[in-house]
């Protein structure tokens, strides 16, 4: 591994992914499995904008949710309109009976095009609206993060509260259509899974030449000392505002593709709970690395299906113990394991485990 | 005239509600700059103290009133137990200590599953306090809101005049307004911490009490409840307590008032909204403690 050049290993890890996701568990899993797969990876691209702007910017979110939900409601309004046929109103709203006609925020998004591109461009506008006024003001830390979860909070209320118009606790179910394709069908539900698998392939490289860009480099620095890139005559608020839109972007795709993979969304996938669910896979795959978030996320969803299921209350000890373990003890996740090994072996420092400014300095005076 | 009488009460005593549980961490978040996740099932614990006393004692208004110090006692425990065991370790990484404390009560709700039962438990609250006192020709109003009313009031003036005039206050203002000051003075900064965490947490087992008097207890009464505390001590500025007063009430009269003219579900966007557009104002809070430390 140590003779490879850098790049070479970034082709041979994307390579390995790529042979992975559409040769490896197409061909090992069964149509379950690889839709319980498709549900995973949908969870891991919202772990790789998590990864982005809370571990290498230090922007804890909380409320990843609400942009999940905002691409998830966004495709599934679409494909009802779909479902129901030109002119015809979807089925929940015939059976609540409150409405007449269709509500005039439902109409554009009977055109395809319209509502794949609010999939993407709602919840970054929601983001950019939020972030650009409060990391302005300089709002941050824990503050943030109290008012993302605080954001992930008023939207459940306000679906839960417009039953009528947004399928209430419900939500938007019973999808059987995608673009014309039948979802019953085995073989649609291999391509949704491809189609998500490729997505989540194209946005890591994305992601991994975002983090070894020049902005990357910038957006750890804020992240650890803000301060002083300020001085520096950059505006961290920037900085903070395009890791936290990209990420609310990602959330929004994710959600997007998680309703054709799944068939539902509802106000309980998107909540507070949710919400901090995504960040845990997170922090159990390493926060700042580019895999981990992405390892993290698959397998702890993936440990809840196994476990909760049969042992609901032994999954949630085991989820706390989880936050409390890996977060307490092993900051930098199961990825800096990896790191710690090499270290040993090659005892040089490592930059990728987050510390605050301040601590950092004094590593830098001490070494 | 009645109804605006009517929504200004409701507001006032939501504002209670918020303030009783928001005035824990007011001194947790507020005072220390923890983010204890766990303070709403502290909350849990207060409440569920509430349904063990009452099983033992079985007079609702004696066991009302045994289960208030107790609660606090109850409560007050965990939390030193929370912060020696973890907090304290974390107190440079507060983003951290938000998750580990979200760790927490992830446990501590399952374990109030494991031992009460996933359904809820109601407490029976003494006959004076199911009553209403009415005022004017038709407007009443719930005794048991009138009770939390006067808990708030003495909570707030108990906890203000203990942090001014007590030995222990004196040694919580220092530590928070310049605790390496206070270290080489000779304070024990990490036992004033410790007790600084027991009240917290230890108003939050009153503020459970409060609860059942509202509504039934269950294993995740705390969660949705927290955030809108939380909320209250972001808006009405860390350090010092009576921000976080002026807030809760504002924020439970807006509450209220908003509600009324649209609808609940409306109104939380409404609140949210005023929320953020106030901090593009004062984005350190309603009042902050100056220091000379970077914006």
């Amino acid at each position: 591994m140590t003779n490879l050049s850098p790049r070479t290993r970034v082709w041979l890890g994307f390579g390995l992914g790529a042979v992975v996701l559409f040769a490896a568990a197409p061909a090992l899993l069964t149509d379950f499995r690889l839709s319980l797969l498709a549900k995973y990876l949908c969870f891991a691209i919202v772990a790789v904008g998590i990864g982005l702007a809370w571990g290498r910017g230090g922007l804890l979110t909380l409320g990843q949710g609400v942009f999940f939900g905002l691409g998830g409601y966004a495709m599934a309004m679409h494909l009802k309109l779909a479902d129901a046929g030109e002119g015809n109103m979807p089925d929940f709203m015939e059976l609540y009976g409150q409405l007449d006609e269709l509500p005039a925020w439902w109409a554009p998004f009977a055109n395809p095009v319209f509502a794949l591109a609010a999939t993407v461009l709602l919840p970054m506008l929601v983001a950019f609206g939020l972030g650009s006024l409060v990391f302005r003001r300089r709002v941050r830390g824990a503050y943030f993060a109290i008012l993302s979860q605080a954001l992930a909070a008023a939207m459940v209320i306000l679906l839960i509260g417009q039953q009528g118009t947004t399928g209430g606790t419900n939500g938007l179910t019973d999808i059987e259509g995608f673009f014309g394709y039948d979802l019953d069908d085995p073989v649609n539900q291999r391509m949704v899974y491809f189609i998500i698998a490729g997505v989540l392939l194209a946005l890591l490289a994305l992601t991994r030449q975002l983090m070894h860009s020049r902005y990357g480099e910038l957006l750890v620095a804020v992240r650890d000392s803000e301060n002083r890139v300020r001085f520096l005559g950059y505006n961290p608020a920037n900085v903070k505002l395009v890791a936290y839109v990209v990420a609310a972007g990602m959330a929004g795709l994710a959600g997007a593709l998680f309703v054709p993979a799944v068939g539902i969304i509802s106000p309980a996938l998107i909540g507070i709970v949710p919400s901090i669910e995504f960040v845990i896979g997170v922090a159990v795959g390493g926060r700042a690395a580019l895999l981990g978030p992405v390892l993290g996320a698959v397998a702890v969803a993936w440990a809840k299906t196994a476990l909760s299921e049969r042992f609901p209350g032994t999954w949630t000890y085991l989820q706390g113990a989880m936050f409390v373990l890996v977060v307490a003890f092993l900051p930098g996740g199961l990825a800096s394991l990896w790191g710690m090994v090499r270290r040993r072996r090659e005892r040089q420092p490592d930059a990728t485990v987050p510390a605050d400014g301040d601590r950092v300095l004094v590593q830098e005076v001490a070494a | 005239m009645t109804v605006i009488l009517g929504q200004l009460f409701t507001g006032v005593s939501i504002g209670a509600v918020l303030l009783l549980i928001a005035l824990g961490l007011a001194l947790t978040f507020g005072q220390m700059n923890v983010i204890n996740m766990a303070h709403g099932e502290f909350i849990m614990a207060g409440a569920y103290t509430t349904y063990v006393l009452q099983q033992t004692v079985t007079d609702a208004g004696l066991s009302l009133l045994v289960a208030l110090p107790v609660a606090f006692a109850v409560a007050g425990a965990m939390g030193v137990l929370l912060e020696w065991a973890l907090i304290r370790r974390l107190y440079t990484r507060p983003l951290d200590t938000l998750l580990v404390t979200w760790g927490v009560s992830l446990m501590l709700q399952q374990l109030a599953r494991d031992v009460f039962g996933a359904p809820n438990v109601q407490t029976k609250a003494p006959d004076i306090l199911t009553e209403s006192t009415s005022l004017g020709t038709d407007l009443s109003i719930a005794n048991s809101r009138l009770f939390i009313l006067g808990l708030v009031v003495l909570a707030v003036a108990a906890l203000t005049a203990a942090l001014r005039f007590t030995p222990l206050g004196r040694r919580i203002r220092a530590v928070v307004q310049n605790r390496d000051l206070a270290a080489v003075s000779g304070i024990a900064t990490g036992r004033v911490d410790r007790l600084t965490f027991f009240i917290g947490s230890g108003l939050a087992g009153v503020a459970g009490v409060a609860l059942t008097l509202l509504g039934p207890i269950g294993p995740t009464m705390g969660t949705n409840i927290i955030i809108d505390a939380f909320l209250v001590v972001v808006v009405g500025g860390i350090g010092q307590l009576k921000g976080s007063v002026i807030v809760a009430f504002v924020l439970g009269m807006l509450q209220a008032m908003v509600e009324y003219l649209t609808t609940l579900s409306v109104a939380k966007v409404i609140v949210f909204v005023a929320i953020v557009a106030f901090l593009q104002w004062r984005p350190q809070g309603l009042f902050t403690l100056r220091t000379r430390s970077l914006a």
